[in-house]
């Protein structure tokens, strides 16, 4: 600003180019502001339409039982609380919070497995040498792309063997033994952006692998844990083929099969109750996604993890 | 969450250099031998969990179902080695011609729609405004419980016949009904349910397009390119691996779409067929009709096929993807 001001008077032929200059400026502030609008405009109707789903579900559930289907305003005409009642009180006897704390449980474990169990096997894969690694690698990548199904039918006779069908450990095995090729994947990336050096200079301060593992690598890899274990809450609280396959007494069933069976079965007489139950079934995602957002949406631009 | 602290508990000192003061420097002589041999033994230490895993849940029961699926194997009633018969019995099969049409019916609709609204909102969220962390936010959110039961329920309701959709669109003088009870419409509900979830592949577009080095941009636009040629000739070149990476993704992700579809339309993809798709049959044919020999013919079909679309797509993307760089091509 200093600059141009005092170079105008010295150079007289600058003047005139400054006139039209600073018009054009200024009708670029104006077409910027016309701009902005038209942007914000535009995002806001993306969003309207994003969001009419979740607004309907949340006054869904408030409203009486004849005007949910028919209704396509988000805004009740009356508000009654008796759907959370019968919510609550669950289904044949079970109530809800038992159905909440199986869901909890699988969540939690399938956490604890994927952290402890990728991030081993992704330091072998990522940072080690041994015979066989590549391969072991590839057949990583390859599962990412495979289709699940194919190993269904098999698993379910191997679970079925094993006496375990109708528990949760068909659930949660795999978590626990690495199979996950997504989050190995992504701990293979991550730790492949930590310098070697790291590694060097330890092991010439005498630390093993082990040592390595535990002091450098599982603090530094915090950012991954931390986007993974969210993932994996999400996933397992959603996962609804797993506990149709594998869970067929009611008091174990996790949130996803009970609203399934609720939708079956009672959904008919009490549909107010089945969308309190839907509310309430997608709240901790949601509630978990606000908090965590930020760190979500890092963690998915960096390594294109999907939802 | 709680893991997390039970597995990094033992490092409490991050500082790595409490180590042995004595003894170093006969460690360092004999340090590559001991290390390399060290290195080995911590590898497959390590990878133990994994390599059991593999073998029995991942590795194991695919090279068991491909057997399987030369069997006419019942869960209850045992089977017999048959050879190719039961591929034979698909090409008969109308549920297999139904569920192959639906399913490519939705991958044509559902891929291209969500990815091109994906590019275009993440072009629009990568000017520097204000309220794009909020937009970028709302955007995702639904990507993480569209795949939910609850969400499938909800929309069922929004689709239903005298639903909010049917009234909607009705006013444009619509009389279908709801697309849930029309068959001609039907797989529309997923088509849409995927759009809906546009803000994951969206959150990496955008990455990508911040990749995009802004001098291009301005060197086209002082050479008097438009909006357009500077779309199609820098934009989408530059970002054409990351759009290879989601379509790539998107694709084989929808080919496996089940729990929605379950939910909506049942093990019989009601109405009339025309949401029974791929996945929902195999789980019928495996888990209701017991038949899992049959149907691990089904999924050795889906394999295959997911197999050559991915490597048609490879191929493809050899001629089509730019790799900044690279430039000796």
């Amino acid at each position: 600003m200093t600059a141009t001001t005092a170079a105008e008077p010295i150079d007289g032929s600058q003047a005139s180019p400054k006139v039209p200059r600073v018009i054009a400026r200024k009708r670029r502030t104006a077409g910027s502001r016309l701009k902005s609008v038209i942007w914000h405009l535009a995002l806001l109707a993306v969003l309207v339409v994003v969001l009419y789903p979740a607004f309907w579900v949340l006054t869904a559930s408030v409203k009486p039982n004849a005007e949910i289907l028919t209704s396509i305003s988000p805004i009740p005409t009356s508000i009654t609380w008796e759907h959370f009642a019968s919510a609550f009180d669950g289904m044949a006897g079970v109530p809800l919070w038992r159905f909440f704390w199986n869901s909890f449980v699988i969540a939690a474990l399938s956490v604890v497995g994927i952290v402890a169990s990728c991030s081993i096997t992704a330091y072998a894969l990522g940072r080690l040498e041994f015979p066989g690694r590549k391969a072991m690698f590839a057949v990583v990548i390859a599962t990412l792309l495979l289709p699940g199904q194919v190993m269904l039918i098999p698993q379910y006779l191997i679970f079925s063997e094993m006496d375990v069908v109708n528990t949760i450990f068909p659930l949660v095995i795999g978590k626990f033994l690495g199979l996950d090729a997504f989050f190995v994947f992504m701990y293979v990336q991550f730790l492949r952006g930590i310098p070697r050096e790291l590694d060097q200079a330890a092991t010439i301060d005498g630390a093993g692998h082990f040592r390595i593992f535990f002091s450098i690598m599982l603090p530094l890899l915090r950012p991954a844990i931390v986007t993974s274990s969210i993932f994996t809450f999400i996933w397992s609280w959603n996962d609804f083929m797993g506990p149709l396959i594998y869970l067929h007494e009611i008091e174990k069933f996790p949130m996803p099969r009970l609203l399934q069976s609720y939708n079956n079965t009672e959904a008919v007489s009490n549909y107010g109750g089945m969308m309190a139950m839907t509310l309430l079934s997608l709240l901790p995602v949601v509630l978990f996604f606000l908090v965590f957002q930020k760190f979500l949406i890092k963690g998915i631009a960096t390594s294109g993890v999907k939802g | 969450m709680s893991a997390s602290p039970s597995t990094t508990a033992p490092p409490a000192a991050t500082g790595a250099e409490a180590p042995p003061a004595g003894g170093s420097r006969g460690a360092a002589k004999r340090r590559t031998p001991i290390s390399r041999r060290g290195e080995r033994l911590v590898g497959y230490t390590f990878m133990t969990p994994w390599i059991i895993g593999s073998l029995v849940f991942t590795v194991g029961p695919m090279l068991w179902s491909l057997y399987l699926s030369f069997t006419d194997y019942h869960l209850l009633l045992g089977g017999e080695f048959i050879g190719v018969e039961n591929y034979t019995a698909m090409l008969d099969d109308p549920m297999f011609a139904r569920a192959v049409k639906v399913t490519l019916m939705y991958v044509l609709l559902a891929v291209p729609l969500k990815l091109v609204a994906s590019l275009a909102v993440a072009m629009l969220l990568t000017q520097s405004r204000r309220g794009i962390g909020f937009y970028r936010a709302a955007f995702y959110m639904p990507s993480l419980i569209a795949m939910s039961v609850g969400i499938a329920i909800v929309w069922k309701a929004l689709f239903a016949g005298g639903g909010p959709q049917d009234q909607f669109m009705s006013w444009f003088g619509w009389e279908g009904g709801g697309f849930i009870g029309n068959p001609s419409v039907s797989i529309l509900m997923l088509v849409l349910l995927s759009v809906w979830t546009f803000g994951a592949p969206m959150v990496i577009f955008m990455a990508g397009l911040l990749q995009v080095p802004g001098e291009l941009h301005e060197a086209a636009e002082v050479d008097g390119a438009g909006r357009w040629h500077r779309f199609v000739h820098i934009t989408i070149p530059m970002l054409s691996p990351v759009i290879f990476f989601n379509v790539l993704m998107e694709t084989v992700h929808a080919f496996q779409l089940f729990g929605p579809a379950f939910i909506i339309g049942g093990t019989a993809g009601g109405p009339a067929w025309s949401t029974l798709f791929y996945t929902v049959r195999i789980y019928a044919l495996a888990f209701v009709d017991l038949r899992m020999g049959y149907a691990s013919a089904w999924a050795w079909v889906l394999v295959l096929a997911v197999g050559v679309v991915t490597l048609v797509m490879f191929r493809a993307a050899k001629n089509l993807v730019y790799y900044a760089g690279e430039d000796n091509r």
